[in-house]
Protein backbone atom coordinates (compact mmCIF):
# COMPACT_ATOMS: atom_id res chain seq x y z
CA UNK A 1 0.00 0.00 0.00
CA UNK A 2 2.86 2.33 0.70
CA UNK A 3 4.56 1.63 -2.20
CA UNK A 4 0.88 2.25 -4.11
CA UNK A 5 0.80 5.54 -2.62
CA UNK A 6 4.64 6.66 -3.10
CA UNK A 7 3.48 5.48 -6.68
CA UNK A 8 0.63 7.68 -7.16
CA UNK A 9 2.92 10.73 -5.09
CA UNK A 10 5.52 10.58 -7.68
CA UNK A 11 3.20 10.22 -10.92
CA UNK A 12 1.00 13.20 -9.25
CA UNK A 13 4.61 15.26 -8.65
CA UNK A 14 5.80 13.99 -12.67
CA UNK A 15 2.56 15.06 -13.94
CA UNK A 16 2.96 18.72 -12.39
CA UNK A 17 6.20 19.00 -13.55
CA UNK A 18 5.11 17.82 -17.42
CA UNK A 19 2.42 20.75 -17.14
CA UNK A 20 5.40 23.27 -15.60
CA UNK A 21 6.84 22.40 -19.28
CA UNK A 22 4.31 23.39 -21.55
CA UNK A 23 5.39 24.78 -24.57
CA UNK A 24 4.37 28.28 -23.53
CA UNK A 25 5.85 28.68 -20.17
CA UNK A 26 9.25 26.78 -21.71
CA UNK A 27 9.63 29.89 -24.21
CA UNK A 28 8.65 32.44 -21.62
CA UNK A 29 11.46 31.03 -19.87
CA UNK A 30 13.75 30.49 -22.64
CA UNK A 31 13.18 34.29 -23.42
CA UNK A 32 13.82 35.22 -19.98
CA UNK A 33 17.24 33.87 -19.97
CA UNK A 34 17.70 35.81 -23.04
CA UNK A 35 16.72 38.94 -21.02
CA UNK A 36 19.04 38.06 -18.49
CA UNK A 37 22.33 37.76 -21.25
CA UNK A 38 20.56 40.92 -22.92
CA UNK A 39 21.10 43.05 -19.88
CA UNK A 40 24.76 41.41 -19.03
CA UNK A 41 26.08 42.55 -22.70
CA UNK A 42 24.19 45.42 -22.58
CA UNK A 43 25.93 46.96 -18.94
CA UNK A 44 29.42 45.49 -19.97
CA UNK A 45 28.46 47.49 -23.91
CA UNK A 46 28.00 50.56 -22.27
CA UNK A 47 30.64 50.60 -19.65
CA UNK A 48 28.55 50.13 -16.33
CA UNK A 49 30.20 46.49 -15.76
CA UNK A 50 33.36 46.04 -15.90
CA UNK A 51 34.28 44.68 -19.50
CA UNK A 52 35.00 40.48 -19.02
CA UNK A 53 35.30 38.45 -22.30
CA UNK A 54 34.37 35.30 -20.98
CA UNK A 55 31.21 36.49 -19.11
CA UNK A 56 30.47 38.12 -22.34
CA UNK A 57 31.11 34.73 -24.49
CA UNK A 58 29.30 33.03 -22.47
CA UNK A 59 26.47 35.12 -22.41
CA UNK A 60 26.12 35.14 -26.34
CA UNK A 61 26.51 30.99 -25.75
CA UNK A 62 23.46 30.92 -23.31
CA UNK A 63 21.58 33.04 -26.07
CA UNK A 64 22.70 30.58 -29.00
CA UNK A 65 21.48 27.41 -26.61
CA UNK A 66 18.25 28.82 -26.12
CA UNK A 67 17.88 29.69 -30.25
CA UNK A 68 18.63 26.11 -31.00
CA UNK A 69 15.63 24.80 -29.63
CA UNK A 70 13.36 27.94 -29.84
CA UNK A 71 11.55 27.68 -32.89
CA UNK A 72 10.38 23.54 -31.24
CA UNK A 73 8.42 25.47 -28.52
CA UNK A 74 5.39 26.76 -30.67
CA UNK A 75 3.83 23.22 -31.60
CA UNK A 76 0.17 23.65 -33.07
CA UNK A 77 -2.20 23.78 -29.89
CA UNK A 78 0.31 26.03 -27.93
CA UNK A 79 -1.20 29.17 -29.20
CA UNK A 80 -3.15 30.37 -26.91
CA UNK A 81 -2.72 30.34 -23.10
CA UNK A 82 -0.79 30.90 -20.01
CA UNK A 83 -0.76 34.60 -21.07
CA UNK A 84 1.62 33.84 -23.93
CA UNK A 85 2.47 37.05 -26.01
CA UNK A 86 3.19 34.89 -28.79
CA UNK A 87 1.29 36.06 -32.04
CA UNK A 88 -1.25 33.90 -34.08
CA UNK A 89 1.25 35.18 -37.02
CA UNK A 90 3.99 32.79 -36.07
CA UNK A 91 2.04 29.43 -36.96
CA UNK A 92 0.66 31.48 -40.15
CA UNK A 93 4.12 31.99 -41.52
CA UNK A 94 6.02 28.88 -39.59
CA UNK A 95 8.72 28.90 -42.49
CA UNK A 96 9.42 32.77 -41.77
CA UNK A 97 9.70 32.49 -38.05
CA UNK A 98 11.99 29.55 -38.13
CA UNK A 99 14.13 31.09 -40.59
CA UNK A 100 14.20 34.39 -38.24
CA UNK A 101 14.89 31.92 -35.23
CA UNK A 102 17.80 30.39 -37.32
CA UNK A 103 19.45 34.06 -37.91
CA UNK A 104 19.31 34.31 -34.42
CA UNK A 105 21.00 30.71 -33.68
CA UNK A 106 23.73 31.63 -36.84
CA UNK A 107 24.47 35.66 -35.41
CA UNK A 108 24.62 34.21 -31.93
CA UNK A 109 27.10 31.36 -32.56
CA UNK A 110 28.96 33.88 -34.90
CA UNK A 111 29.49 36.70 -31.63
CA UNK A 112 30.32 33.65 -29.34
CA UNK A 113 33.32 32.42 -31.51
CA UNK A 114 34.72 36.14 -31.68
CA UNK A 115 38.00 37.49 -29.63
CA UNK A 116 36.30 40.47 -28.02
CA UNK A 117 39.37 42.88 -27.29
CA UNK A 118 37.66 45.37 -25.35
CA UNK A 119 33.71 47.14 -24.69
CA UNK A 120 33.77 48.40 -28.25
CA UNK A 121 34.43 45.21 -29.83
CA UNK A 122 31.53 43.87 -27.72
CA UNK A 123 28.93 46.97 -28.57
CA UNK A 124 29.25 45.96 -32.32
CA UNK A 125 29.10 42.46 -31.40
CA UNK A 126 26.24 43.03 -29.14
CA UNK A 127 24.21 45.27 -31.55
CA UNK A 128 24.17 42.85 -34.62
CA UNK A 129 22.77 40.02 -32.38
CA UNK A 130 20.28 42.93 -30.79
CA UNK A 131 19.04 43.45 -34.01
CA UNK A 132 16.99 40.31 -34.39
CA UNK A 133 15.07 40.96 -30.92
CA UNK A 134 13.13 43.36 -32.72
CA UNK A 135 13.31 42.13 -36.19
CA UNK A 136 11.58 38.82 -34.60
CA UNK A 137 9.05 40.77 -32.26
CA UNK A 138 7.91 43.58 -34.24
CA UNK A 139 5.89 40.54 -36.41
CA UNK A 140 5.83 37.84 -33.84
CA UNK A 141 4.73 39.14 -30.89
CA UNK A 142 1.72 40.40 -29.57
CA UNK A 143 1.31 42.55 -26.04
CA UNK A 144 -1.72 41.22 -24.13
CA UNK B 1 -50.11 65.83 -46.65
CA UNK B 2 -47.74 69.54 -46.51
CA UNK B 3 -46.36 68.74 -43.65
CA UNK B 4 -43.85 65.37 -45.07
CA UNK B 5 -42.64 68.43 -47.98
CA UNK B 6 -42.04 70.42 -45.25
CA UNK B 7 -39.97 67.57 -43.42
CA UNK B 8 -38.39 66.34 -46.21
CA UNK B 9 -37.42 69.77 -47.15
CA UNK B 10 -35.98 70.53 -43.81
CA UNK B 11 -33.98 66.89 -43.38
CA UNK B 12 -32.43 68.33 -47.00
CA UNK B 13 -31.66 71.54 -45.79
CA UNK B 14 -30.02 70.24 -42.94
CA UNK B 15 -28.18 67.80 -44.99
CA UNK B 16 -26.88 70.73 -47.21
CA UNK B 17 -25.71 73.11 -43.85
CA UNK B 18 -24.40 69.95 -42.27
CA UNK B 19 -22.14 69.54 -45.89
CA UNK B 20 -21.70 73.38 -45.91
CA UNK B 21 -20.46 73.45 -42.80
CA UNK B 22 -18.33 69.96 -42.66
CA UNK B 23 -16.94 70.75 -46.35
CA UNK B 24 -13.07 70.77 -46.36
CA UNK B 25 -11.22 73.09 -45.71
CA UNK B 26 -7.40 73.77 -46.80
CA UNK B 27 -5.11 76.68 -46.00
CA UNK B 28 -6.01 79.83 -47.32
CA UNK B 29 -3.91 81.51 -50.12
CA UNK B 30 -2.65 83.87 -47.59
CA UNK B 31 -1.71 81.40 -44.91
CA UNK B 32 0.36 79.35 -48.24
CA UNK B 33 2.36 82.39 -48.91
CA UNK B 34 3.22 82.65 -45.15
CA UNK B 35 4.80 79.17 -45.01
CA UNK B 36 8.63 79.45 -44.48
CA UNK B 37 10.85 78.11 -47.02
CA UNK B 38 12.22 74.86 -45.34
CA UNK B 39 15.64 73.25 -44.87
CA UNK B 40 16.12 69.63 -45.93
CA UNK B 41 18.43 69.18 -43.49
CA UNK B 42 16.22 70.22 -40.17
CA UNK B 43 13.64 68.31 -42.00
CA UNK B 44 15.26 64.99 -40.97
CA UNK B 45 14.78 65.13 -37.58
CA UNK B 46 10.85 66.04 -38.13
CA UNK B 47 10.80 63.25 -40.52
CA UNK B 48 12.35 60.54 -37.72
CA UNK B 49 10.23 62.20 -34.98
CA UNK B 50 7.45 61.91 -37.25
CA UNK B 51 7.52 58.19 -37.84
CA UNK B 52 5.90 58.64 -41.69
CA UNK B 53 7.86 55.53 -42.75
CA UNK B 54 6.56 53.18 -39.75
CA UNK B 55 3.34 53.36 -42.11
CA UNK B 56 4.55 54.57 -45.46
CA UNK B 57 7.42 52.06 -46.27
CA UNK B 58 6.70 48.89 -48.02
CA UNK B 59 5.64 46.33 -45.60
CA UNK B 60 8.27 44.36 -44.54
CA UNK B 61 11.02 46.24 -45.58
CA UNK B 62 14.34 47.53 -43.79
CA UNK B 63 17.45 49.66 -43.75
CA UNK B 64 17.85 52.54 -46.53
CA UNK B 65 14.73 50.86 -48.27
CA UNK B 66 12.59 52.43 -45.82
CA UNK B 67 13.19 55.62 -47.16
CA UNK B 68 11.57 55.22 -50.29
CA UNK B 69 7.80 55.88 -48.67
CA UNK B 70 5.98 53.37 -51.46
CA UNK B 71 2.83 52.74 -49.08
CA UNK B 72 0.78 49.67 -49.37
CA UNK B 73 0.73 48.33 -45.49
CA UNK B 74 -2.95 47.59 -44.86
CA UNK B 75 -4.14 49.24 -41.44
CA UNK B 76 -6.83 47.10 -40.48
CA UNK B 77 -9.09 48.69 -38.76
CA UNK B 78 -13.12 48.41 -37.04
CA UNK B 79 -13.65 51.11 -39.52
CA UNK B 80 -12.64 48.65 -42.29
CA UNK B 81 -9.16 48.13 -44.29
CA UNK B 82 -7.38 51.82 -44.92
CA UNK B 83 -4.25 50.79 -47.37
CA UNK B 84 -1.61 53.49 -46.89
CA UNK B 85 -0.74 55.55 -49.74
CA UNK B 86 2.89 55.85 -51.58
CA UNK B 87 3.74 59.50 -50.52
CA UNK B 88 7.52 59.16 -52.52
CA UNK B 89 8.24 61.70 -54.49
CA UNK B 90 7.14 60.05 -57.35
CA UNK B 91 5.31 62.80 -59.62
CA UNK B 92 2.55 60.56 -60.76
CA UNK B 93 1.89 57.91 -57.96
CA UNK B 94 3.48 59.79 -54.85
CA UNK B 95 3.18 63.30 -54.31
CA UNK B 96 6.29 64.81 -55.85
CA UNK B 97 4.36 66.72 -57.90
CA UNK B 98 2.53 68.35 -55.31
CA UNK B 99 3.51 72.32 -54.07
CA UNK B 100 4.13 73.15 -50.37
CA UNK B 101 0.97 74.91 -49.93
CA UNK B 102 -0.59 71.10 -51.05
CA UNK B 103 1.54 69.53 -48.47
CA UNK B 104 1.24 71.70 -45.70
CA UNK B 105 -2.85 71.62 -45.95
CA UNK B 106 -2.68 67.69 -46.28
CA UNK B 107 -0.39 67.81 -42.96
CA UNK B 108 -2.46 71.31 -41.14
CA UNK B 109 -6.02 70.82 -42.26
CA UNK B 110 -6.51 66.58 -43.57
CA UNK B 111 -7.36 68.41 -46.78
CA UNK B 112 -6.46 66.84 -50.15
CA UNK B 113 -5.18 68.60 -53.14
CA UNK B 114 -7.93 68.10 -55.17
CA UNK B 115 -10.09 69.63 -52.20
CA UNK B 116 -11.53 65.91 -50.72
CA UNK B 117 -11.56 65.33 -47.02
CA UNK B 118 -8.17 62.44 -45.77
CA UNK B 119 -9.42 59.99 -43.53
CA UNK B 120 -7.70 60.63 -39.69
CA UNK B 121 -6.07 57.00 -39.97
CA UNK B 122 -3.65 60.19 -41.82
CA UNK B 123 -3.06 61.15 -38.28
CA UNK B 124 -3.49 65.36 -39.52
CA UNK B 125 -5.43 65.40 -36.25
CA UNK B 126 -1.91 65.38 -34.43
CA UNK B 127 0.04 66.96 -37.24
CA UNK B 128 -2.29 70.14 -37.09
CA UNK B 129 -0.14 70.99 -34.06
CA UNK B 130 3.08 71.11 -36.00
CA UNK B 131 4.31 74.37 -36.36
CA UNK B 132 4.97 75.66 -40.26
CA UNK B 133 8.83 75.78 -40.14
CA UNK B 134 8.83 71.95 -39.35
CA UNK B 135 5.87 71.23 -42.08
CA UNK B 136 8.07 73.53 -44.65
CA UNK B 137 11.43 71.60 -43.31
CA UNK B 138 9.60 68.06 -43.52
CA UNK B 139 8.44 68.92 -47.05
CA UNK B 140 12.05 69.53 -48.50
CA UNK B 141 13.54 66.72 -46.91
CA UNK B 142 10.82 64.14 -48.71
CA UNK B 143 12.00 65.73 -51.59
CA UNK B 144 15.17 64.50 -51.50
CA UNK B 145 13.81 60.73 -50.75
CA UNK B 146 13.72 58.09 -53.68
CA UNK B 147 10.88 57.94 -56.02
CA UNK B 148 8.66 54.69 -56.23
CA UNK B 149 6.12 54.09 -58.71
CA UNK B 150 3.79 51.77 -56.34
CA UNK B 151 0.40 51.61 -56.97
CA UNK B 152 -1.49 50.67 -53.78
CA UNK B 153 -5.23 49.38 -53.57
CA UNK B 154 -7.97 51.19 -52.71
CA UNK B 155 -9.21 51.59 -49.20
CA UNK B 156 -12.15 48.75 -48.36
CA UNK B 157 -14.66 50.80 -45.45
CA UNK B 158 -17.52 49.62 -44.07
CA UNK B 159 -20.67 51.94 -44.28
CA UNK B 160 -21.02 54.79 -42.96
CA UNK B 161 -17.46 55.43 -43.39
CA UNK B 162 -16.91 54.75 -46.75
CA UNK B 163 -18.43 58.17 -47.00
CA UNK B 164 -15.48 60.19 -47.15
CA UNK B 165 -18.15 63.40 -46.36
CA UNK B 166 -19.04 61.97 -43.48
CA UNK B 167 -15.12 62.79 -42.25
CA UNK B 168 -16.00 66.57 -42.20
CA UNK B 169 -18.58 65.82 -39.17
CA UNK B 170 -15.26 63.80 -37.40
CA UNK B 171 -13.26 66.78 -37.72
CA UNK B 172 -16.03 69.27 -36.48
CA UNK B 173 -15.81 66.87 -33.56
CA UNK B 174 -12.34 66.22 -32.70
CA UNK B 175 -9.57 68.32 -35.17
CA UNK B 176 -8.57 70.71 -32.43
CA UNK B 177 -5.11 72.18 -31.66
CA UNK B 178 -5.47 72.87 -28.42
CA UNK B 179 -3.22 71.09 -25.71
CA UNK B 180 -4.35 67.27 -24.59
CA UNK B 181 -3.07 68.25 -20.95
CA UNK B 182 -1.89 71.61 -19.37
CA UNK B 183 1.34 72.03 -18.07
CA UNK B 184 4.03 74.24 -17.27
CA UNK B 185 4.50 76.63 -20.32
CA UNK B 186 8.09 77.73 -18.64
CA UNK B 187 9.86 74.48 -18.98
CA UNK B 188 10.99 74.50 -22.37
CA UNK B 189 11.78 70.76 -21.89
CA UNK B 190 8.06 70.17 -21.28
CA UNK B 191 6.83 71.93 -23.80
CA UNK B 192 9.38 70.43 -26.09
CA UNK B 193 8.02 67.21 -25.07
CA UNK B 194 4.29 67.88 -25.55
CA UNK B 195 4.91 69.43 -29.16
CA UNK B 196 6.33 66.04 -30.18
CA UNK B 197 4.34 64.10 -28.29
CA UNK B 198 1.22 65.71 -29.36
CA UNK B 199 2.10 66.57 -32.56
CA UNK B 200 4.27 64.92 -35.23
CA UNK B 201 4.96 61.86 -32.85
CA UNK B 202 1.36 61.21 -33.06
CA UNK B 203 2.06 59.21 -30.21
CA UNK B 204 -2.06 59.45 -28.92
CA UNK B 205 -3.50 58.08 -32.16
CA UNK B 206 -2.66 54.42 -30.82
CA UNK B 207 -1.87 54.68 -27.12
CA UNK B 208 -5.19 56.59 -26.39
CA UNK B 209 -8.96 54.64 -26.54
CA UNK B 210 -11.03 56.00 -29.00
CA UNK B 211 -14.81 56.12 -29.14
CA UNK B 212 -16.83 54.41 -31.97
CA UNK B 213 -17.18 57.15 -34.26
CA UNK B 214 -13.08 57.52 -33.64
CA UNK B 215 -13.05 60.53 -31.47
CA UNK B 216 -10.01 60.34 -28.49
CA UNK B 217 -11.75 59.28 -25.09
CA UNK B 218 -12.02 62.07 -22.85
CA UNK B 219 -9.79 62.03 -19.72
CA UNK B 220 -8.10 59.24 -21.14
CA UNK B 221 -4.97 60.76 -22.74
CA UNK B 222 -2.10 57.95 -22.97
CA UNK B 223 -4.06 55.37 -21.39
CA UNK B 224 -3.75 52.77 -23.85
CA UNK B 225 -6.28 51.33 -26.20
CA UNK B 226 -6.89 48.19 -27.54
CA UNK B 227 -4.21 47.81 -30.75
CA UNK B 228 -6.08 49.68 -34.00
CA UNK B 229 -4.63 47.32 -36.13
CA UNK B 230 -4.58 43.82 -34.79
CA UNK B 231 -4.37 41.40 -32.47
CA UNK B 232 -3.22 42.44 -28.47
CA UNK B 233 -3.66 46.15 -27.10
CA UNK B 234 -1.23 49.52 -27.11
CA UNK B 235 -0.18 50.15 -23.00
CA UNK B 236 -0.60 52.67 -21.40
CA UNK B 237 2.13 55.22 -20.82
CA UNK B 238 1.19 57.62 -18.04
CA UNK B 239 2.83 57.04 -15.04
CA UNK B 240 -0.40 55.11 -13.78
CA UNK B 241 0.92 51.69 -16.08
CA UNK B 242 1.32 48.86 -14.97
CA UNK B 243 4.24 48.05 -17.30
CA UNK B 244 5.66 51.36 -17.66
CA UNK B 245 4.42 53.69 -15.19
CA UNK B 246 7.42 52.97 -12.83
CA UNK B 247 9.80 53.70 -15.28
CA UNK B 248 12.18 56.18 -14.95
CA UNK B 249 12.54 59.51 -17.04
CA UNK B 250 16.23 57.71 -17.65
CA UNK B 251 14.66 54.33 -18.10
CA UNK B 252 12.84 55.56 -21.14
CA UNK B 253 15.46 57.24 -22.88
CA UNK B 254 17.28 54.02 -22.66
CA UNK B 255 14.10 52.05 -24.30
CA UNK B 256 13.61 54.63 -26.99
CA UNK B 257 17.11 54.57 -27.62
CA UNK B 258 17.71 50.89 -27.87
CA UNK B 259 14.80 49.16 -27.68
CA UNK B 260 15.05 47.41 -24.47
CA UNK B 261 13.39 47.88 -21.34
CA UNK B 262 14.98 48.25 -18.14
CA UNK B 263 15.08 44.27 -17.11
CA UNK B 264 15.99 43.99 -21.00
CA UNK B 265 12.76 42.97 -22.63
CA UNK B 266 12.58 43.59 -25.81
CA UNK B 267 10.39 46.20 -27.60
CA UNK B 268 7.80 44.22 -29.82
CA UNK B 269 4.88 44.61 -32.52
CA UNK B 270 4.51 47.93 -34.03
CA UNK B 271 6.11 50.05 -31.99
CA UNK B 272 9.54 48.43 -33.44
CA UNK B 273 9.40 50.71 -36.29
CA UNK B 274 8.16 53.41 -33.93
CA UNK B 275 11.36 52.93 -31.59
CA UNK B 276 13.91 52.48 -34.58
CA UNK B 277 12.76 55.95 -35.79
CA UNK B 278 12.98 57.42 -32.43
CA UNK B 279 16.64 56.35 -31.87
CA UNK B 280 17.64 58.34 -34.73
CA UNK B 281 16.35 61.25 -32.97
CA UNK B 282 18.24 63.67 -30.85
CA UNK B 283 19.06 62.91 -27.33
CA UNK B 284 17.59 65.77 -25.96
CA UNK B 285 14.21 65.31 -27.74
CA UNK B 286 13.90 61.76 -26.76
CA UNK B 287 14.46 63.43 -22.66
CA UNK B 288 11.81 65.47 -23.49
CA UNK B 289 9.53 63.14 -24.75
CA UNK B 290 10.43 61.31 -21.66
CA UNK B 291 9.89 64.23 -19.24
CA UNK B 292 6.45 64.60 -20.98
CA UNK B 293 5.30 61.44 -20.08
CA UNK B 294 6.41 61.53 -16.76
CA UNK B 295 4.95 64.99 -15.71
CA UNK B 296 1.19 63.69 -17.51
CA UNK B 297 -1.73 62.66 -15.39
CA UNK B 298 -1.71 59.22 -14.54
CA UNK B 299 -4.16 57.13 -15.61
CA UNK B 300 -4.98 53.56 -14.45
CA UNK B 301 -6.11 50.88 -16.44
CA UNK B 302 -5.11 49.10 -19.69
CA UNK B 303 -1.71 47.25 -19.76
Amino acid sequence: MKKFALTLVSIVAFSNLAIAAEPQEARQAAMKQVGQATGLLSKMAKGETAFDAAAAQAAFATMNTVAKGFAELFPVGSETGMDTEASPAIWANMDDFKAKVAKFEADTAAASAMTLADATALGAAFGSVAENCGACHQLYRAKN
Amino acid sequence: MRWVRWALGLALGCAALGLLVTRPAPLSSSEVAALPAGSAQAGENVFWAGGCASCHAAPGVSGNEKLALAGGLDLKTDFGIFVVPNISSSNEHGIGAWSLGSFASAMLKGVSPNGAHYYPSFPYGSYAKMTNQDVSDLYAFMKTLPASENQPEENQLHFPFNIRASVGGWKLLFLTTKPKVLLDQNNAILMRGQYLVEGPGHCGECHTPRNLIGGFKSNAWLSGAKNPDGEGSIPNITSGSKTVGDWSQADLVAYFETGFTPDFDSVGGSMVSVQSNLSKSPKGDLEAIAAYLKAIPAQAGGT
